[in-house]
């Protein structure tokens, strides 16, 4: 909590004054108990019906100025745990945006949501309570036992006797049942992780009639999170009981001891009442310490991964003095090795190639064999961690990430748009494009007619994650939203997945044919996909298993063709092998 | 929330009804958590009497009665005590009702989630149910146990109290009946000036999840394209709103407090000042008239109490509609009464076979289809062009709205979908292992599986050589969804699992994309020896599985278009023929 301290500079005010005026508010409550003694003590005893009146009357502007005091609180508090939580999400949300490829692959998105949505909005919780009770509580704890003192302290050592007492209690029942509450959460996450996971494997349950021996897993975790749920209600339901009986307890010495003290005339009858109300007072804020640090417990929590993550370091380092080579198209790859960081070995290693401007690169391979690692570094998404990656010439390390990325059009292999139109989703490529050049993409990437067919054209609405268009569509749209961009390079990471052979051949003939095309790579696992590359890669456990065009790696290398004869039968051997 | 949590006066008495129905069960329970709640009440309500009592038992100096006071405190004492202990018994039963309740509705929606038809689970968010059953029992348990604890006592203390107080004195009474119900007012009309600014928080709120989710997710694509200081502009955009409105949400929620204890101080004087009046008259005496005063600060507090509990049973009742809305859907499989059994024997037909997913969609129109024992079927056609719903009618997740699908001469609609799916060996290209060992998840169709067997199977379909090399061997737990594993060797265990069950017919998705060229061709040779002597239904995407099929089934946008033999069908020059030669363009 702590490391967040800073968001709530400029709210020093608010975070004085919050507490200030809850105190104020408690002492005006912890007079009213002495008003009252002096009702009975002199005005029922003198019969004075004016001093009851008169003390009454008090009574009320007490309350008054206690209302307006509380007010006056619970404003500063709100100012303060909410500006700090909107200052906490926007720093959060910015260094997000700022998290290196790496960075993003360490935390996952799931994560980064939660820490955004809910843990946030629990720090914004735990500080608000903060500013209200953490002060008001003890204040009025302590406050009421030192008046005690005031009135008499032979009695008031009772008071000194059993605060300790319901400290411990409230305190020790804290401390048993949180680390349990923590594994009612743990079995509540069991029991969650077997709904999704048998959810998603319904098909497969199913097929092999597993219903009831699902059921039963589940049963069985479900019990035990009833037993663990049961067990640490055992030890929280003893809160009320225990805090209640001791203070009640309390009540009954005071009244033997008070018995004597007021026998030996040292404590009036209006006194002994005071003293009954202040410890009735002391329970009722005790009870609510315990809620507070049960919020602000959880707060913390939640406060050191927000701070955790706003701490993470920037691990991509970002060059004094950026060189802005001249747009030649060209990439080089010297000796690049990649390792990925906490993975056990390389993904890639001895990587060395040349690319020339408008040239194409096919890069072909199995799962894991590095091809999507190769294309990453290129707009340096992630740092080699041997060698270097030029492009234009000049180590990509030296060039501004933003200026780099911006001549690199790259479609993902996941067909990702965003809520919004087609238009606003193709202009992520280049703000405000022409109209034209809209449509010249789009009819380069073969997505023109999913365009011509929508009936609003290029403003009709894109749903959240692009579920009112097919697979097929998307990708053509996220084709044509990096065609937009008049990339100088072109990155093509598997995006013909989803594309049925002729369009996916279509797409490839139409950039080829590009008055200016860009310096292409097409990452695939198809063969017809790459085989009329200029130049073809073939990755296997991130070494280059083979280089060159088709012909020479059909007539060469074993891997290439292992892959192509896999996906083409040998021409001539008419019905294929039979196995 | 507000909104998610309104129900009609339906909804609640059904939700009402359906947690009634399954507190039953615990009603000995109920009962005792109600006596003890009587007994706590009760006794609490008569403590201040007697603290008063005792007050009123030491009047000043020299006029102290302790041969009365002592076995009065003896007495207050044995209250006490069984004060706490009745109010720790109710605790303890409610803990017990509640978890007990909420653990019998979560084993109810997972009883209901196993026999829902995939129809409902397809069109349903996964999410969605999730959340219901977890979050939704979660809420439901919270409000039930407060609800339970809280409102009963709470209506118990308000009466019981009133009775006590007219007992004592009239006016002090009546000024205290007078007073209390602004301390309701002023929390209602709080409330329903907060609620518009909760909404508008909400809404906002909402609108700022939505745009970080989409945004985190993708974060990757928004760094290609050098989104960031535009994404951060709309972020800080909403950031602003909601910060502003947040503010007046939280300020006016928080006044309900200060407001409710303004009014009980008020009362408090108003006791204080009728209590005296009432005591300088002779009507009752000082000790009676601090009894008096520590009643109206035990009288407002449920009060308080209530309306707080009273918005929690909303939730919680609105929680048990949602979930209790999937329990009780009607939707359910079951196989007909006479259901029988079938020994497949690897013959398949389907005859005039129509089926639709939305009414206006007609995919499957009179479809017919005669397969011998032993023979492949491939499925071909472009990606997401609907081979899955093939796969959902043979397997019977779905039903057919017309003709009939036969498999060894019998109508699977007679037939129990447990015999059917006996019959079938599955591995599709959504990889799916649960969370547990190696082992089990290959044994997963037959746990009785000895190692031996296990090791066979793992060996025939190629999983043997990277489970040696996993840390733990057969005994590696998988996490949820095989994680750790790459796609390819998730799939191989999919095949090892088929491949120690061996059943007489399949369904195989040629998954090729996901794993390497070299386990590719080994897992062909798998399949191979997977489909020796056995039908066959393979989604195909290779060349060499479509030559070599007996029937090919072309599908485009969820239809079987065009069916026949790799050459008659080339012969037919149709789609076949294009998307065939599709393959070496140019």
């Amino acid at each position: 909590m702590r490391r967040l301290l800073h968001f709530l500079s400029g709210y020093q005010k608010e975070c004085i004054l919050a507490p200030l005026f809850k105190c104020l508010e408690a002492c005006f409550d912890l007079l009213v108990p002495l008003v009252t003694a002096d009702i009975i003590d002199t005005g029922i005893a003198n019969q004075d019906v004016g001093y009851v009146m008169t003390m009454c009357v008090v009574l009320i502007v007490l309350a008054l100025v206690g209302l307006s005091c509380s007010i006056v609180a619970q404003y500063f508090a709100a100012r303060a745990a909410v500006g700090f939580s909107g200052r906490l999400r926007q720093a959060l949300f910015a260094r997000i945006q700022g998290l290196s490829y790496t960075q993003l692959d360490q935390q996952g998105a799931p994560t980064l949501i939660t820490r955004m949505t809910s843990d946030i909005n629990q720090v914004q919780n735990g500080v608000n309570m903060f500013l209200r009770l953490f002060m008001r509580s003890p204040f009025v704890v302590f406050g009421a036992m030192i008046l005690a003192f005031f009135i008499d302290w032979k009695t008031a050592l009772i008071f000194a006797g059993v605060i300790p007492l319901l400290g411990a209690v409230v305190l020790g029942i804290l401390y048993l049942t949180m680390p349990r509450y923590k594994k009612v959460q743990g079995g509540l996450d069991q029991v969650l992780s077997i709904v999704r996971e048998n959810l998603t494997g319904v098909r497969v349950i199913r097929a092999f009639n597993k219903e009831p021996e699902q059921q039963a897993r589940f049963d069985g975790e479900n019990r035990r999170l009833t037993k663990l749920q049961i067990a640490v209600g055992r030890i929280a339901g003893l809160m009320n009981p225990l805090t209640y009986g001791l203070i009640n307890l309390a009540i009954v010495v005071l009244l033997y001891v008070g018995g004597i003290q007021i026998d030996a005339g040292a404590l009036t009858q209006g006194q002994i009442i005071a003293l009954v109300n202040y410890m009735n007072q002391i329970l009722v804020e005790l009870v609510k310490l315990a809620n507070l640090i049960v919020t602000i417990s959880k707060a913390l929590a939640c406060a050191n991964r927000v701070a955790d993550m706003l701490e993470v370091p920037q691990d991509m380092e970002q060059p004094q003095h950026p060189v802005t080579p001249e747009s030649l198209g060209t990439v080089e790859f010297q000796n690049v090795g990649l390792t990925y960081q906490g993975a056990g070995g390389a993904s890639l290693s001895g990587l060395s190639f040349s690319v020339q401007k408008g040239q194409t690169v096919g890069i072909i391979g199995g799962t894991g064999s590095g091809k999507t690692s190769l294309i990453s570094l290129i707009p340096r998404f992630y740092d080699a961690t041997q060698g270097r990656v030029l492009v234009d010439g000049v180590d990509v390390r030296e060039q501004s990430a933003a200026q780099l990325r911006q001549r690199i059009g790259i479609v993902p292999q996941k067909a990702v748009l965003f809520t919004g139109t087609i238009r606003e989703n193709l202009e992520w490529g280049a703000p405000h494009a022409r109209e034209d050049l809209l449509w010249e993409a789009l009819k380069l990437a073969q997505a023109e007619d999913v365009v011509k067919n929508k009936p609003l054209g290029l403003e009709e609405k894109v749903e959240q994650g692009g579920q009112n268009l097919s697979g097929g569509q998307r990708q053509r749209l996220t084709i044509a939203r990096a065609l937009v961009k008049q990339p100088e390079i072109l990155i093509l990471d598997d995006s013909a997945s989803a594309l049925d052979y002729a369009t996916d051949a279509a797409l490839r003939t139409a950039i080829r044919g590009m008055k200016n095309p860009p310096t292409t790579f097409i990452v695939s696992q198809r063969a017809s996909s790459v085989r009329h590359a200029d130049l073809i890669l073939v990755l296997e456990e991130g070494h280059v298993a083979g280089m060159g065009t088709h012909e020479q790696l059909l007539e060469g290398c074993p891997v290439y063709q292992e892959i192509y004869w896999s996906q083409f039968e040998k021409e001539g051997s008419g019905h294929g092998q039979q196995k | 929330m507000a909104n998610k949590n309104k129900l009609s006066a339906h909804q609640r008495s059904m939700a009402l009804k359906g947690v009634l129905k399954r507190l039953k069960p615990y009603r000995l329970w109920v009962g005792l958590s109600l006596f003890c709640a009587a007994v706590s009440t009760v006794l609490t309500i008569w403590l201040p009497l007697l603290v008063g009592d005792g007050v009123d038992l030491m009047l000043g100096p020299g006029q102290v009665d302790f041969a009365r006071l002592i076995p009065l405190i003896v007495f207050l004492f044995i209250v006490i005590v069984l004060t706490g202990v009745s109010q720790w018994l109710m605790n303890l039963c409610n803990n017990h009702i509640t978890y007990c309740v909420t653990r019998d509705i979560r084993r109810e929606s997972m009883e209901k989630i196993q026999t829902l038809p995939l129809s409902y689970l397809d069109a349903h968010s996964h999410g969605d149910m999730i959340s219901r059953i977890i979050a939704d029992v979660d809420q439901f348990a919270d409000g039930l146990l407060m609800g339970f604890t809280q409102l009963f006592t709470g209506v118990l203390t308000i009466l019981g109290t009133l009775i006590l107080m007219f007992c004592v004195d009239v006016w002090i009474s009546i000024a205290v009946v007078c007073l209390t119900p602004l301390s309701l007012f002023a929390a209602w009309f709080i409330a329903k000036r907060t609620y518009r600014k909760f909404q508008e928080q909400t809404r906002i709120r909402g609108r700022q999840t939505a745009l970080v989710n989409e945004m985190v997710q993708n974060q990757k694509v928004v760094q290609a394209f050098g989104r960031e200081e535009t994404v951060q502009q709309e972020f800080d955009r909403i950031n602003h709103r909601l910060t502003r409105c947040s503010l007046k949400a939280v300020f006016y929620s928080s006044l309900t407090n200060p407001t409710t204890r303004f009014v009980n101080n008020l009362v408090f004087a108003a006791v204080c000042i009728v209590g005296a009046f009432v005591v300088i008259a002779g009507g009752i005496s000082v000790g009676l008239m601090s009894s008096m005063l520590m009643y109206a600060n035990q009288y407002t507090k449920p009060f308080n109490e209530i309306s707080g509990v009273v918005t929690e049973l909303q939730n919680a009742l609105a929680c048990a509609a949602r979930v209790l809305e999937l329990v009780n859907d009607p939707a359910k499989v079951e196989d007909a009464p006479d259901a029988g059994e079938v020994v497949p024997d690897g013959r398949v037909e389907m005859q005039n076979v129509s089926f639709r997913y939305v009414p206006k969609r007609p995919l499957i129109q009179d479809f017919n289809l005669k397969v011998s024992p032993g023979q492949r079927v491939a499925i071909v056609g472009p990606t997401g062009c609907g081979k899955t719903t093939l796969i959902n009618l043979l397997m019977r997740f779905y039903d057919v709205d017309a003709g009939h699908i036969l498999v060894a001469d019998k109508d699977i609609e007679t037939i129990t979908r447990k015999s059917l799916r006996a019959g079938y060996g599955m591995v599709l290209q959504d990889t799916w292992l649960m969370k547990g060992t190696v082992r089990d998840n290959i044994a997963f169709g037959k746990p009785e599986a000895t190692l031996e067997e296990v090791v066979a199977a793992a060996k025939a379909s190629y999983a043997h050589g990277f489970i040696t090399r996993l840390p733990k061997g057969y005994d590696t737990v998988l996490g949820e969804d095989g994680g750790g594993l790459s796609q390819g060797q998730k799939q191989l265990l999919c095949i090892a699992r088929v491949m120690l069950c061996l059943p007489p017919m399949l369904i195989l998705d040629e998954a090729t994309s996901s794993i390497d060229t070299r386990t590719e061709k080994k897992i062909q040779d798998a399949f191979a020896k997977l489909m020796e002597g056995r039908t066959s239904f393979i989604v195909a995407h290779r060349l060499s599985t479509i030559r070599e099929a007996d029937v090919i089934l072309v599908m485009r946008d969820g239809r079987i278009i065009e069916q026949g033999t790799h050459s008659s069908l080339l012969e037919k020059k149709g789609f076949y023929h294009k998307l065939y030669y599709s393959q070496f363009a140019n």
